[in-house]
């Protein structure tokens, strides 16, 4: 008992509630995965909604196969694509869900460098929710192809015909942008969950459990040296995510910029682009958050200080975003060139014009909710705030990559893009294979960093010391 | 016999109806091992190659046989390019009168016809498959009774024949059974005009055009540039007049828009009605018109006179041309005030109409009576008159007058034959169908336009057994059944009246390797009845009904057999760009009048048509208001699948009188509240503050340039070694015929896609004409625009591997088996001239493989493709000049869009060479290049429009 | 075999009472052999235990260089030497465009080599390790800090056992065991 009193115990801080042991995070968060002492034992009610969730994204998971063989068997005619808009709902949902993919690497990498405190309890999903953000983003360029069974010939590959991908396209640095952040992301991701499936493997009951726990654990036993090496190599990847993020949505907004169409042709795209992603991405942190602190009871680990401080970036990017419409509407007009005039006055007026409408009042009015204080901590508030905001950003997509393509150049070749059934079932199986692979997670891999937690518990109960 | 019992032996496959998209696409497709069976086998007797072209069969090497294609009877010359045996192209016939090299939009589609598999194939009887033997006994019995009663039952009825042969058959017909009849049915002709013809001159005249010597013309909706005989050779000699100096001058007065108008220094949009107001305004102005036409001054009466003075300025130089639409009034004053211009003879010569040989008791031939028209014999069938009935590649049933009634006469007639080249609605309706052969199948002969004769030659046997005419009427006359051929022959022999068998043959192959006929004596001019001319005009026209429907002919399918060809059907009609369909056309006041935007679906009623027919309108900028426009051809209920089930028949509100089908009648307009989707390729047809489409005035035309100064590069300019292909398109000279789109399908094996797809922005054709409307005026501009082959060319940089790039000749070419389909370079191209195959749209029907073009890929589904500047024709073009050791000339590569051009718009070359046409045309200082402000330095620039500012009628003062 | 001695580990409560085990040990033999262990990165203990400067940068280093150049060459060996083609009028050779790859390229190699270079140099994957036999070693991913006592290197004569585990305890360890291999 004498030691007891020495250990180190969370005095309650913004970010961690009070009373927490190193031992106690542990075996709380591992107890969600190993199911014991979780709510699969305590609230059941949880279990069968997670049952029931995995059970319909499923459904959807199996929609998106049969809806891609089917369109690997007709072609990509299924969707509402034509001359002039040769790009549709497929460009839009790879830019959109790609965005939402750059959150989660943001909040390990920057964050950490800036030592964030508020980073530590919620970087473990956000990265897995960016890991399958930007896998499912990475499958739309695909379906999007006339002949999907040549993908790979964007990848340089040694081939008897010595052909190459061609350097100067876009696309090209799409592949090496997306296949990079996926790569790295996914080292961040398992390297920081070594020393919790090390956690895993020591408090697993079964053998199996152990057994594969242990595997990917790699044998970790926390050695001193490890430690090091590990938290150099961390800050490293860290370091080199932060200029891979912002890269990585450059070159998306590259495949636009590189191009002459009014609309795609814009300077500002890359930084404005990189905004938006940063602002469906802590969108979606916030939507994912909220159920999660709900069901699991997290409420001392994803405190009201973590959605807060989520919402303020989200009300950065969208002031970011912003600006971005802003200039160009202003350079379209301040240019003078007929064709950027007539562009935007299209998506004032246009066909298109009340998605643009729509999507300006949730990307730019409704987050200024988020200057008062209360609406920030006010929980179903921000709920609806993130998930407008994510409807919204799509629908910035959307427009982007239609509008600008139905009218530009000669008159004689306007269009018109009108989506098929065939777009709404992918855009809708893409959301669901996302719920599945991320109720997947939450149930065999820890959504909250546990090594890091118990750090965080030393630290506080340190700074609390007289 | 036995040749003639054998083609038919085959039975018909029936093919079921459902107008499905897949339908549509596979529509050339039914039978594999007809359509198999039937290509590469020549015809069983001796043809000709063309002699400019090399001799035999070196597979590979495509062989040029000369023909003729029928027009409204009159022949078009042609040339069919064959790939060893397989007939897959269709070029002009430079020696032609009619052709001049050119080939119009309905001539380039003739091959697809020829391979339609959906083609009757059999003889029927009553619904049922029969054989030519039961037709030959059954015939036999009936002609024995015709025979006893002098032929008294017995009618022929044909389209309008300029075949020698054919019309010397029908003379002995008429010779053996005294009592029997010929009548003409020609529904794309113009009664009117025949009718005014006949009072002037007697008989049956046809004005033949000489434009070439025109300086000035009206037209009042005419139909000048085509499709029509002599629509090729009409825009070729205006081109030329304009090209002259002074430069010719167009004024068309128009109800709807049509190709004059396009090209028209002042175009006005008018009524039938008002057309003939402003002729009698200029008949008394020029003081031939009996009923002096009160002159109510105003706007109108100031053009009116103006026009007059232009006209008899250009005395003898001039032309009046009056267009269906107009009354036989009409067309009577237009006879006048042309004799009184002095056009007669100069460009306008009145030419008999041939008419059946009637030979005499003295063994010499008087001409027949001119046929009778459609009306007289359903009043004969009516009363019961008509026994025997033979219809010759006709459909009455579907396109003759609905106040004729014509089915309900037919089902009176005990023995009806029909024979066509489909089963169409009259097939469905007569005794007896006999399939036809096509014109490329058969022997036969025709006469042009302008009276040259030429042969009909077959380039490969009937693909579906179809027979001809010739060896039906022999059969008919004589109970015996020769071959076409020796008919034909037969023909010729004693019209040359050569007993010399090897100077026969001599001239004989002569006349098959030129595709024309050298005959003595020319066609004489008939003399214009004076005492007619000074005749009193009938009843000018009443008041003006508040809505007139004109009833004209379609842009693209001119006649029944057309109706089955994709080709045609795909191909966007000039000024609405409507594919697949017909609407009522309509202007913008009417429109507003009656509250109706495109599409909404409207019921015309008429006095004696109460029950009307539904009809989608279309809005169209310069259509006269009060006019409602109503193209026939449409409405099919038989005749194969692509015809079937589209768009309105408008014949059921046609009217007839005394005798004449009238081309106009007074209907009421009511909206229904329901709506059509159209499928259309060009929804914004105004110019947005653009200038794609540029022109200069005519003093400026050496002076101002059209082009804006070239910015600059950051790249040093490529040098090309060898060639560097160019392009120009002088839009001053474009009539907007759409000649040049389906000669790029059928050369480069482009598919049509249907109309949903169509409808869903999907077309595949690499050369599109894109139509502007210039501000207000309703004055249309066309712009052909394909693939402008750019030296930076935007669609090059951002395809991720490399499927399209630049050739070692500058050609921005597209590599179809190494694209991935991302369609980015399609975004990326300012002019949208790349097409994608959304699905697996190419034909894979034997029939297709047998007419496709072996030297171009069939692309497959998920690839881009687009203008290639006919790749293949200039690597033919490289190796013929290597093979011959030379290099390459100017005018060795022709691309197909190039050849087919009535009016030598385009214009195709090397610019690298200073000296060949395409570099003397970019010399120019109307040329420029469309969007240069992007720096995508086209290859393909345009000559800019002239504007001929003394020529308008709208100035105050004109010299 | 018979079982080799590998050291004695002793149990810490607190990473205060490990890092105080450690440097009063230290201040004894600079050359003891230890090996501590945490469930989380103390601060602090690599300086107690004085190891040395990890070569995971100059790994990472390397491996960006390589990345970067590899990548560069690539495009420039593709577009100029292997498949030179005219795409729309642009020189061979056109440098910026290929920036961007080779940026990827540079990020991925480095972080590769960070990776990689982390689990050599601390051995990983090593899925067995006799320190695992420990009682409660499992305690040491959860909120337990262990140190283990090993003999120098070819150390002759019995195993030490006994008297490392009265130091360890003498140093608060509140349970001590031998590791045998």
């Amino acid at each position: 008992m004498a030691e007891h009193e020495e250990k180190a115990v969370s005095p309650g801080t913004p970010e961690l509630g009070a009373g927490w042991t190193a031992g106690g995070v542990t075996d709380k968060i591992a107890g969600v995965v190993l199911g014991r002492g979780g709510p699969w034992t305590r609230g059941w009610h949880a279990h069968w909604r997670w049952r029931s969730a995995l059970l319909i994204s499923f459904g959807g998971v199996l929609t998106l196969l049969a809806a891609s063989t089917w369109l690997f068997m007709r072609g990509v005619g299924l969707f509402g694509v034509n001359i002039p808009v040769a790009w549709g709902f497929a460009l839009g949902n790879f830019v959109w869900w790609i965005g939402i993919g750059h959150a989660g690497t943001f909040i390990s990498a920057i964050l950490l460098l800036l030592r964030q405190r508020w980073r530590t309890s919620i970087n473990r999903y956000a990265e897995a929710m960016t890991l399958f953000a930007a896998g499912i983003a990475g499958l739309f360029p695909i379906f999007h192809l006339g002949r999907p069974w040549f993908a790979y010939w964007l990848l340089p590959y040694p081939n008897r015909m010595e052909l190459w991908p061609q350097w100067r396209s876009p696309l090209v640095w799409d592949i090496f942008a997306i296949s990079t952040y996926l790569l790295v992301s996914l080292l961040f991701w398992y390297v920081g969950l070594i020393p919790d499936l090390a956690s895993l493997r020591d408090k697993a009951a079964s053998r199996g459990k152990r057994l594969g726990y242990g595997i990917l654990a790699l044998g970790w036993r926390g050695d001193a040296r490890h430690w090091r090496h590990y938290e150099t190599a961390y800050l490293l990847l860290a370091g080199l995510a932060t200029p891979l993020v912002v890269s990585v949505h450059t070159v998306v907004a590259l495949d636009f910029s590189i191009g002459n169409t009014p609309g795609y042709h814009s300077t500002i795209f890359p930084p404005y682009f990189v905004a938006g992603a940063l602002f469906s991405g802590f969108a979606m942190v916030i939507t994912l958050a909220i159920p999660l602190r709900h069901y699991f009871r997290l409420h001392d680990f994803i405190t009201l200080r973590h959605l807060e401080l989520a919402a303020k970036v989200m009300l950065a990017c969208s002031l970011f975003v912003a600006y971005g419409y802003a200039s160009e509407i202003f350079t379209a007009y301040y240019s003078g060139d007929t064709y950027e005039i007539h562009m935007t006055q299209d998506r004032f007026t246009g066909m298109y014009a009340p998605v643009y409408w729509v999507y300006m009042f949730c990307n730019v009015v409704v987050p200024q909710l988020l200057w008062w204080r209360r609406a920030r901590r006010n929980v179903p508030t921000l709920l609806v705030v993130s998930l407008l905001v994510n409807a919204g950003m799509w629908m910035e997509r959307f427009v982007i990559v239609v509008q600008s393509l139905h009218a530009d150049y000669l008159p004689s070749a306007w269009g018109v893009f009108l989506p098929s059934v065939w777009d709404w079932v992918f855009l809708l199986s893409s959301i669901a294979l996302f719920v599945w692979l991320f109720l997947m997670f939450i149930r065999y891999l820890p959504m909250i960093s546990m090594a890091e937690m118990r750090g965080l518990v030393q630290e506080t109960a340190e700074e609390a010391k007289p | 016999m036995r040749r003639l019992v054998a083609p038919t032996a085959s039975t018909a496959a029936a093919i079921g109806v459902d107008g499905g998209r897949r339908r549509v696409l596979k529509l050339m497709a039914a039978s594999a091992a007809l359509a198999g069976s039937g290509c590469g086998q020549p015809p069983p007797e001796k043809i000709r190659p063309y002699v400019n072209m090399p001799e035999g069969m070196a597979p590979g090497d495509p062989v040029f046989y000369a023909s003729t294609l029928l027009r409204q009877g009159c022949g078009v010359g042609v040339l069919v390019e064959t790939e060893s045996g397989r007939p897959i192209k269709i070029e002009g016939n430079p020696a032609h009168p009619a052709s001049l090299g050119a080939a119009d939009a309905q001539s380039q589609a003739a091959i697809l016809t020829l391979w339609d598999p959906e083609r009757s194939r059999t003889v029927m009887r009553g619904g049922q498959p029969s054989t030519w033997t039961t037709l030959l006994d059954s015939l036999a019995t009936q002609m024995g009774q015709e025979a006893a009663a002098r032929g008294g039952g017995l009618r022929l009825l044909s389209g309008p024949v300029s075949s020698p042969t054919l019309l010397a058959q029908i003379g002995e017909i008429l010779a053996r059974f005294p009592e029997a009849r010929w009548h003409v049915h020609d529904p794309a002709g113009c009664d009117a005009a025949k009718h005014a013809a006949l009072q002037l001159f007697g008989g049956p005249v046809q004005p033949l055009y000489r434009l070439e010597h025109a300086h000035t013309v009206l037209s009042l909706d005419a139909e000048l540039f085509g499709p029509s005989a002599d629509g090729l050779r009409n825009a070729h000699d205006f081109m030329n007049a304009r090209r002259g100096e002074p430069r010719a001058r167009m004024y068309a007065l128009e109800s709807t828009p049509g190709l004059c108008g396009a090209v028209a220094d002042t175009r006005i949009a008018l009524s039938p009605a008002g057309m003939e107001a402003v002729l009698d305004m200029i008949a008394s102005q020029l003081g031939v018109s009996d009923a002096m036409a009160e002159q109510r001054p105003g706007p109108q009466a100031a053009w009116v006179s103006r026009l007059c003075t232009r006209l008899s300025a250009a005395h003898g130089a001039s032309a009046v041309i009056p267009g269906h639409s107009l009354s036989s009034r009409a067309h009577l004053l237009a006879w006048r005030i042309n004799t009184r211009l002095g056009n007669l003879g100069r460009t306008i010569h009145p030419i008999a109409q041939r008419l059946p040989p009637a030979p005499l008791a003295d063994g010499t031939h008087d001409a027949a009576p001119a046929p009778e028209g459609l009306g007289a014999l359903v009043q004969a069938m009516h009363d019961g008159d008509v026994q025997t009935l033979l219809m010759l590649d006709v459909n009455p049933v579907y396109d003759s007058p609905g106040a004729l009634d014509f089915a309900r006469g037919l089902s009176r007639v005990a023995c009806s034959i029909h024979m066509g080249l489909y089963r169409d609605e009259t097939a469905h309706a007569s005794n007896w169908h006999i399939p036809m052969a096509h014109e490329l199948e058969a022997w036969s002969d025709a006469r042009s336009f302008d009276g040259t004769a030429s042969l009909v030659q077959p380039v490969i046997a009937p693909l579906y057994g179809g027979l001809s005419a010739h060896e039906v009427l022999d059969m008919l006359a004589h109970m015996r059944t020769r071959s076409a051929h020796e008919l034909v022959r037969a023909q010729w022999r004693n019209a040359w009246n050569m007993n010399d068998a090897e100077e026969f043959e001599r001239r004989w192959e002569e006349a098959l390797r030129r595709g024309v006929i050298e005959e003595a004596q020319a066609d004489r001019l008939v003399p214009i009845d004076e005492k007619a001319l000074k005749a009193r005009l009938p009843e000018g026209p009443g008041p003006e009904p508040q809505l007139i429907a004109v009833f004209a002919n379609d842009h693209n399918i001119v006649s029944c057999n057309q109706a089955n060809n994709a080709w045609l059907q795909e191909l966007p009609r000039p000024y609405t760009k409507i594919t697949w369909d017909n609407a009522a056309l309509i202007g913008p006041a009417t429109a507003g009048r009656h509250g109706l935007r495109n599409g909404d679906v409207v019921s015309l009623t008429s006095a004696d048509k109460p029950d009307g027919l539904l009809a989608p309108v279309w809005i169209v900028p310069g259509q006269a208001e009060g006019v409602v426009t109503l193209p026939l051809g449409y409405g099919r209920h038989q005749g194969g699948s692509v015809a079937q089930g589209r768009g309105f028949d408008a014949h059921v509100l046609q009217e007839v009188r005394n005798g004449m089908s009238l081309r106009s009648a007074a209907v009421q307009l009511r909206p229904t509240g329901q709506h059509h989707a159209f499928a259309a390729t060009q929804h914004e047809m105004g110019l947005a503050g653009r200038e794609p489409v540029r022109s200069v005035s005519l003093h400026a035309r050496d002076g101002a340039d059209a082009a804006d100064a070239a910015p600059p590069s950051l790249y040093p300019p490529r040098q090309y070694g060898g060639p560097a292909w160019g392009m120009t398109v002088d839009l001053d000279a474009c009539i907007g015929c759409n000649a040049c789109a389906i000669a790029c399908q059928a050369e480069n094996n482009i598919p049509s896609v249907g109309p949903e797809e169509v409808a869903r922005g999907r077309e595949m054709h690499w050369m599109r004409i894109d139509v502007y409307h210039a501000d207000s005026g309703g004055r249309a501009q066309f712009q052909p625009m394909a693939c402008q082959h750019c030296e930076n060319a935007p669609c090059e940089i951002v395809c991720p591997v490399g499927a399209t790039m630049h050739d070692s000749e500058g050609l921005n070419v597209q590599v179809y088996n190494r694209c991935v389909g991302t369609r980015f370079c399609s975004n990326n191209c300012p002019y949208k001239v790349r097409r994608f195959n959304f699905f697996d749209y190419a034909d894979h029907d034997p029939s297709a493989a047998a007419r496709a073009n072996p030297d171009v890929t069939v692309r497959q589904r998920g690839v881009m493709e687009k203008c290639t500047y006919c790749v293949q024709r200039i690597s033919h073009a490289r190796i013929e000049a290597q093979k011959q050791g030379r290099p390459l000339r100017d005018g060795d590569v022709v691309t197909a869009c190039e050849a087919t051009c009535p009016t030598q718009a385009i214009v195709f070359g090397d610019t690298a060479d200073p000296r060949s046409r395409v570099s003397r045309a970019k010399a120019s200082a109307r040329n420029y290049t469309v969007l240069a402000e992007l720096n995508t330095r086209p290859r393909t620039s345009y000559l800019a429009r002239i504007h001929d500012k003394e020529a308008g009628l709208e100035e105050e003062d004109d010299g | 075999m018979t079982p080799r001695f590998y050291g004695v580990v002793g149990r810490f409560e607190t990473p205060d009472a490990l890092l105080e085990a450690i440097r009063c040990l230290r201040r004894r033999d600079r050359h003891l052999r230890l090996e501590a262990y945490a469930p989380y990165a103390v601060e602090g203990l690599s300086e107690a235990l004085d190891l040395p400067r990890g070569k995971v940068p100059l790994f990472t280093l390397i491996g960006g260089v390589l990345g970067g150049a590899s990548g560069f060459f690539m495009q420039w060996y593709a577009a100029v030497v292997s498949f030179p083609v005219n795409i729309g009028g642009r020189p061979l050779n056109s440098w910026p465009m290929f920036i961007p790859v080779t940026f990827e390229m540079t990020i991925l190699g480095a972080a590769l080599a960070a990776v990689l270079g982390m689990l050599a140099v601390s051995g990983l994957p090593r899925l067995h390790h006799p320190i695992f036999d420990a009682p409660c070693f499992g305690l040491a991913t959860r909120d337990r800090y262990f140190l283990c006592l090993r003999p120098p290197p070819g150390m002759p004569g019995p195993a030490p056992a006994k008297q490392y585990r009265e130091v360890l305890e003498s140093l608060g360890a509140t349970a001590s065991d031998e590791v045998w291999t």
